[in-house]
């Protein structure tokens, strides 16, 4: 079945068509989760209710403002941003991009190769530069915009744009490998 | 368009992001819906980052705690409406109740004041007969006064005689317009079947001249009667007459007599 039509008859609350979005994006929510947060017990709490919220304002979605993966990743970082917040974090977005999604990398990069969940993560990030890590993390997990990506990374505007290309485009040709 | 520019530029990259405005999001659908390299290109991104994201991802909880807590929601949810249902009804009850006692002292209410209004127009129109009885009664006395206030009046006055001496009456007499007002209020109700006539006469020889007669005398409340007299009176006397009158006075049922000084 076609996205569109698994999200439509979502949005009609079928549970079964929710059930294949949940095992689609589930693992990435929570991930993206995860490296705000920095709980894994907690991300997996607030992955959930971000399942369920999105449920319940399943309406509000529509194909024309976005994919349905960019619209629940944009619940996912809110809801894990709010958390932080609730929990009287240190708030600031500058903060939030401690490179903790590069420190997880890293870490699982150490690990005994062997473990499932390392599989293809070696692959994956084959010829990947730290700033690449840097700017999709902030782009995709952490919401930034271009202009905030732009002072962040002190980089130029135009750059983020050309710059997010060809890190994506690198992941690609490692999964293509 | 060239689709492979647009690609190049990175928009789409920052469209799975979610960092476009709305305008560039529809932008980017609608190029994809008509383009299919766009919308593949777009699925790529998504993908690739999808395989970045849940390489941090701690696991899930699974579908089932989702399904759980769905059934749950539902449940509360049927259970919520039931109880609203149950306690809006009791309140619709309650309202329409209310609403009735209110309808059914309203319908009391507006009987009694229909039923007062009634008395009341009632009261009214008696009033009101009243009033106008008491203007046409006001009227008549005002004329009468008028009357006989009037300069050219000669006031007569005729005192009892010898079949009724307590009797008493006066005349007014308006030379100028030739019209006598008789105040018969000091005469007895003449007995059935007689009527007073009033008489103008002259002294010397005694001539008298019927004025008339002073009919349902009964009825009239003022006792004063306009009677014309065209003669050169120089007293005048009332009689008792049979029903219709007489040719000539009968003077032996005289009731009273005045004579005019001027």
């Amino acid at each position: 079945m076609e996205l569109d039509q698994i999200v439509e008859r979502f949005q009609k609350k079928d549970t079964a068509a929710f059930e294949k979005l949940y095992n689609m994006y589930s693992e990435n929510i929570c991930g993206v989760i995860n490296t705000i947060v920095q709980n894994t017990n907690v991300a997996e709490e607030i992955c959930q209710d971000v399942f369920m919220k999105a449920w319940k304002n399943s309406e509000s979605y529509n194909v024309s403002k976005g994919r349905f993966f960019t619209w629940i990743l944009n619940i996912a970082r809110n809801a894990a941003i709010d958390e932080i917040r609730s929990k009287s974090y240190k708030n600031s977005k500058k903060n939030l991009s401690a490179d903790y999604f590069v420190g997880i990398l890293e870490s699982k990069e150490n690990n005994e190769s062997g473990s499932e969940d390392t599989i293809g993560l070696k692959k994956l990030l084959l010829n990947l530069k730290e700033k690449c890590v840097q700017i999709i993390e902030l782009l995709y997990f952490k919401g930034f915009t271009q202009k905030e990506v732009s002072k962040e990374l002190n980089i130029p505007l135009g750059t983020v744009k050309t710059r997010n290309r060809s890190c994506i485009s690198q992941i690609r040709n490692n999964l293509a490998l | 368009m060239d689709t492979k520019e647009y690609i190049a530029s990175g928009i789409l990259e920052l469209y799975v992001a979610g960092t476009l405005s709305d305008i560039e999001n529809l932008e980017v659908y609608l190029n994809a819906q008509k383009y299919p390299e766009i919308k593949k290109e777009i699925e790529a991104i998504e993908a690739s980052v999808l395989s970045l994201s849940g390489t941090v991802s701690p696991g899930t909880k699974g579908f089932g705690d989702i399904r759980n807590r769905i059934a749950k929601e539902g449940a509360s949810l049927t259970d919520e409406k039931k109880n609203k249902v149950s306690w809006t009804a009791y309140l619709g009850w309650a309202v329409s109740l209310i609403f009735m006692a209110g309808l059914i002292w309203l319908y009391e209410q507006n009987n009694q004041l229909i039923s007062d209004i009634e008395v009341v127009s009632l009261e009214n129109i008696t009033l009101e007969q009243q009033i106008a009885d008491s203007e046409i009664s006001l009227a008549k006395t005002e004329e009468l006064l008028t009357t006989i206030r009037d300069k050219n009046i000669t006031v007569v006055p005729l005192g009892g005689q010898t079949v009724s001496p307590t009797s008493y009456a006066k005349a007014y007499w308006n030379k100028h317009e030739k019209k006598v007002f008789i105040d018969a209020q000091g005469l007895p109700n003449p007995p059935d079947g007689f009527v007073y006539q009033v008489w103008s006469l002259k002294l010397n020889p005694l001539t008298p001249t019927s004025m008339g007669l002073l009919e349902d005398f009964m009825e009239d409340d003022n006792k004063v009667f306009a009677l014309a007299n065209p003669n050169e009176s120089e007293a005048f006397g009332i009689t008792l007459e049979p029903a219709g009158g007489s040719a000539a006075p009968n003077l032996e049922q005289l009731y009273t007599l005045g004579v005019a000084t001027s």
